[in-house]
């Protein structure tokens, strides 16, 4: 086995450095080219359901309540209160402060099997010290989280202290251990060019991402399909490279059956279908449970459902 | 018996149609001296907020492809066609002349839509190129939009005049405020609501009306302008404009019933690329 | 691709919504002719061989007829038509073809057997836009750098290939009739049916009988049309071969003429390319319209230090080319136009076997009905093998290797044609460098198969004389112009 980078700065640079470039125009015009793919009736339907099994359902609102955390919990669990065929969501996410709420609910209700994802390190801004930014995580894992959501320093990124970002990523990893897989968010909407998402994921991987995630969900433009795209193409070559299989979240502007298929159809083609499980692939998103839902209901009765027949949260 | 409902003529700003936020007015009648409308009187913040909307419309703009912007100076074409009896009772009524010499006027300026709209993606090659450099670079020039441009359009033929500042200013990617004739302003609001069904990005073109004594000064000193079309003023003014739009330099042009790409490239700037040759 | 999760839908575009007539004659002079003969030929769907319809073989009386109802409507209504008012024919034109775009892009998926998803995006698109941007040209000729009043030659005769039906009809028809000039147009044999239906965008747009003139049938209809003695200019699109029997026909005739013919291009990558988007170009420019184009990449010139990376690369993404039903909007690479054509591409390949190249062909089940070949890559080429050399015309691919940029050079310009040629690396002053040294017409840079109605295009050397498209095609229709 090769090993990739030495371990110092220079090794990182000159490795992300050596990176094919991406031509904008050509990854955007095949990403587009992915989203003309037409899926078959039969195989939608397990789509769907794949989808929802892939779903973290999010809540991370400066507003959210023990109340609000509960009611996302169930929703996660038994997404449809009229059919219990419907698979639960992948996982449920949520802050720092909310986990145990979460953990506790779900192990309540009989959701001992979803984690609790938690987002840390100073989420979104990413903008504090190095010790906020590991007791934040340890908090969270202590606490019950078993997936943790952590963004990388953009600031650090763009000025090009690339090591730092490494070391940063590195210790959370370590910090988790393996009590909380980590997912490595990069902001994508921030890094501005396919370029940089390149390297910023290959830079993730490298300091022991099990996923790499676009975005907080507070910046746009979030998970386009070219994003993602470079993602996948980034998390393929990489397996190639290493023989390990990292994940990958788009999160941030999926909001219907439609966007969420394309997504699986940009998996399908780009790292393969192995990558098409929840273990893999993961979708942050709030509003398209309901819309995958309702979709659901519409194969199964023939009919359009509508916003009554779907729950809140 | 059936009454019309009689239209309110307000301002177009931002793609809505708002009215003066002074609230003012002024009355509008025919030659035969019957009331025909009180179109709004454009105030110097109506005109802020038209400056306000042309910038920030121009991003866009001029960055969409030359065939869109073809496309939809087409569509007005066909939108104008379909409502010419509209502008022909309009302009038979305020510029006092018959219905013959109106409809000739109306089809003259839907040509003239026509003819700029097959401009727009034929300027660069016509204008633009490579140049020849003594030394290994590539070397080429094209014609960009400028950006706001005022345009003070003609007091007399008001579909016609307008259209002969306005189409070329807004082939070439450029965004406009501009003043519409003040003894006939409604064909200018009419021709807006084509304008609002053409596809045409809101903001890119905004039309006051009002009392040009106001408007005029407070266009030429405006610092987010960026060039002027004077060809409507009267003559004698030239001189005040010119000494308020040298504050930012403003590119400023009257021209004499010119049909041409000159309408274009006078609000464009052309840029140079130096790229060198080698491996 | 894993059946389980994840089946594409064979969704097909409905063919009720284009209304074949089971049989067609010739449109001359705004009317539809029987054909003197008598003949008819049948026109095929090539994935399946199903008839589409009857069509007529105009021969040397009726392409007479056609040349006269040319001549006519010329002198007495085109020629004297302001440009203004010629224009906006054109206009009408490109906004049909818009609104009757769906109509168009099935048509030509069942004639010419391309997938209706290049159809749909490309192919009617691009012909809308062409009549489009020559719409704006008509008025404005003493701007195009022609001279003060430049002036059309008068009756231009317009044979077309089989591989672009439509878009092909309006390189030729839109620029002709924007200058001013009338047309006697000859469709391809195996793909004559979107430009009859082309006759009746003619018809809603009321353009003057006799100003767009139809006459389909085979070599015998072309040959009778390039021989006429009242045509005032002749345009070619197709083989380099018969381009060359043209050009030997005219030579005691002043009849000038514009020839779109063959190419071999060179489709090179360097080792600091953008590698996603290159393997993405290269498999576009090869397998885009099955291969079917004149400036094809049809050799990848790869620079040796990264072959095996980039092969292993193109060939998994050449694995996920799906092959079937043009009809299909999930399908990447259709039929191949002709049985002819698909003789030519076999005997090609086994050339390239017997020659003592590595042949690959992507794993894809192929239908059993109709004419089909599964993308294919040829390694280990050089210069000397006859699929380095010649046309192939289908969806192979012949890779050869280089170590320098100057080797890159010799061996892309190692060719009689001379039509394009692709450059991927991310070094600027590399790709001006190379454009400067490649002497082929079109030239792309990290980007391939990219047409738009104002970028000239033709070729060098044996790949043609003249321009298509933008301001320096006009001068094919122009009087004395070039």
């Amino acid at each position: 086995m090769i090993s990739l980078i030495d371990g110092s700065e220079s090794s990182l640079r000159s490795f992300l450095d050596n990176l094919p470039g991406v031509d904008k125009v050509g990854a955007e015009a095949r990403a587009a080219m992915l989203a003309t793919r037409s899926i078959k009736t039969t195989s939608k339907a397990k789509a769907i359901d794949l989808a929802i099994r892939m779903v973290d359902l999010t809540t991370l609102e400066g507003a959210d309540t023990p109340g609000k955390v509960r009611s996302l919990c169930a929703k996660g669990f038994r997404p449809d209160p009229t059919d219990p065929s419907v698979p639960h969501v992948g996982a449920i996410c949520v802050y720092n402060d909310m986990v145990e709420i979460a953990r506790r609910h779900l192990d309540s209700i009989g959701g001992r099997e979803i984690p609790v994802a938690a987002v840390s390190t100073a989420f979104p801004s990413g903008r504090a010290s190095m010790e906020v930014k590991l007791r934040d995580t340890k908090d969270a894992i202590d606490a019950g989280a078993g997936e943790i959501d952590m963004v990388i320093d953009r600031g650090a990124f763009l000025s090009g202290r690339l090591g730092e970002v490494f070391e940063e990523i590195r210790e959370i990893k370590a910090l988790c251990g393996d009590r909380a897989h980590l997912k490595v968010i990069l902001e994508t909407g921030e890094l501005a060019t396919y370029d940089n998402v390149r390297k910023a994921s290959y830079l993730a991987m490298l300091a022991g991402a099990d996923f790499i995630k676009t975005s907080t969900g507070k910046v746009t433009p979030a998970a386009t399909a070219p994003v993602v795209l470079v993602m996948l193409e980034a998390v393929r070559d990489f397996h190639k490279l290493t023989g390990r299989r990292i994940g990958v979240k788009p999160a941030g502007g999926i909001r219907t059956t439609k966007d969420a298929i394309k997504q699986l159809v940009l998996v399908n083609e780009t790292t393969g279908p192995d990558w098409l499980t929840p273990e893999l692939f993961r979708i942050g998103a709030s509003a398209l449970l309901n819309d995958l839902l309702m979709q659901r209901m519409k194969m199964r009765d023939g009919r359009y459902s509508g916003s009554n027949y779907v729950t809140v949260d | 018996m059936r009454l019309d409902v009689m239209k309110t003529y307000k301002l177009y700003i931002g793609g809505a149609f708002p009215r003066s936020e002074s609230g003012r007015s002024y009355e509008i009648k025919d030659k035969k001296g019957n009331f025909i409308a009180n179109p709004a009187l454009a105030s110097r913040k109506d005109l802020r907020d038209a400056v306000v909307a042309a910038r920030s419309a121009f991003n866009g703009w001029s960055h969409a492809t030359a065939f869109n912007r073809g496309q939809i100076l087409y569509r007005i074409a066909e939108m104008l066609e379909g409502r010419s009896s509209q502008f022909v009772a309009e302009i038979t009524a305020l510029e006092g002349v018959g219905e013959a010499a109106a409809r000739k006027q109306v089809q003259s300026a839907i040509d003239l839509w026509v003819w700029y709209a097959g401009w727009s993606d034929k300027i660069s090659a016509s204008a633009g190129g490579t140049n020849p450099i003594a030394g290994p670079y590539y070397n080429f020039t094209i014609p960009e939009p400028l950006g706001v441009i005022g345009i003070i359009a003609e007091e007399k033929e008001s579909l016609l005049g307008l259209t002969r500042g306005l189409a070329p200013v807004i082939a070439a990617g450029n965004t406009a405020v501009l003043i519409a004739s003040e003894s006939a302003p409604l064909p200018s609001i009419t021709l807006a609501e084509v304008l609002a069904t053409s596809d045409l990005p809101a903001g890119v073109v905004n039309i006051l009306t009002g009392k040009r004594s106001e408007l005029i000064s407070w266009l030429a000193g405006h610092m987010e302008i960026d060039g002027l079309d004077i060809s409507g003023a009267q003559k004698s003014l030239d001189g005040e404009i010119k000494r308020l739009g040298s504050e930012n330099l403003k590119r400023i042009h009257r021209f004499n019933l010119d049909v041409s790409p000159t309408r274009m490239l006078s609000f464009m700037e052309y840029k140079t690329v130096w790229h060198p040759i080698g491996i | 691709m894993s059946t389980e999760i994840f089946e594409y839908a064979p969704a097909p575009e409905s063919r009720a919504i284009v209304n074949i007539k089971s049989e067609y004659g010739l449109y001359i002079n705004g009317k539809w002719l029987a054909p003197h003969s008598k003949k008819r030929f049948t026109s095929i769907n090539p994935s399946n061989e199903e008839v589409l319809a009857k069509v007529s073989l105009a021969d040397a009386v009726d392409v007479d007829k056609a040349v006269k109802a040319a001549r006519s409507a010329y002198n007495k209504v085109w020629a004297k038509m302001p440009p203004k008012e010629r224009a906006k024919y054109l206009f009408r034109i490109a906004r049909l073809l818009q609104e009757r775009a769906r109509e168009f892009a099935v048509l030509e998926a069942l004639d010419n057997g391309k997938p209706i998803r290049e159809t749909r995006d490309v192919d009617v698109p691009l012909s809308a836009a062409h009549f489009f941007y020559h719409a704006g040209w008509a008025d404005k000729l003493e701007y195009a750098g022609f001279g003060a009043n430049p002036k059309p030659h008068g009756v231009v005769g317009q044979i077309i290939p089989w591989n672009f039906p439509l878009l092909m009809l309006a390189w030729k028809v839109a620029p002709a009739l924007a200058t001013g000039n009338t047309v006697v147009l000859k469709p391809a044999e195996t793909t004559p049916l979107t430009a009859l239906l082309f006759a009746e965008i003619c018809d809603q747009a009321e353009l003057p009988a006799g100003v767009v003139n139809i006459v389909t049938g085979d070599g015998t209809t072309g040959a009778a049309l390039v021989n006429h003695k009242d045509i005032d200019k002749i345009a070619f699109t197709g083989s380099t071969e018969v381009g060359k029997l043209i050009a030997k026909a005219i030579s005691d005739r002043p009849v000038p003429a514009t020839l779109e013919l063959g190419g071999k291009g060179a489709n090179i990558v360097f080792d600091d390319a953008p590698i996603d988007e290159a393997v993405e170009g290269i498999v576009n420019g090869i397998f885009f319209n099955q291969g079917h184009v004149c400036c094809a990449g049809s050799r990848l010139l790869l620079q040796e230090s990264i072959v095996d990376e980039f092969i292993e690369k193109l060939q998994s993404r050449m694995a996920k080319i799906r092959v079937g039903d043009p009809l299909d909007k999930n399908t990447d690479l259709g039929a191949i136009n002709s049985s002819a054509q698909l003789a030519k591409i076999k005997e090609m390949s086994e050339s390239g076997s017997k020659e003592g190249a590595q042949i690959w062909s992507a794993p894809c089940s192929l239908p059993t009905k109709g004419f089909w070949f599964a993308p294919t890559i040829f390694t280990g080429v050089t210069q000397a093998h006859r699929i380095a050399r010649e046309e192939i015309f289908g969806p192979v691919l012949s890779v050869l290797t280089f170590r320098t940029p100057q080797e890159a050079m010799e061996k892309a310009n190692n060719t009689p044609f001379g039509l394009s040629a692709g450059i991927w690396t991310e070094k600027g002053s590399k790709i001006l460098w190379a454009a400067n040294e490649l002497k082929a017409g079109v030239i792309w840079a990290n980007t391939f198969n990219k047409f738009d109605a104002a970028s000239p295009f033709g070729g060098y050397k044996e790949s043609g004389w003249g321009r298509e498209g933008g301001r320096h095609g006009l001068a094919a229709y122009i009087k004395g112009a070039k």
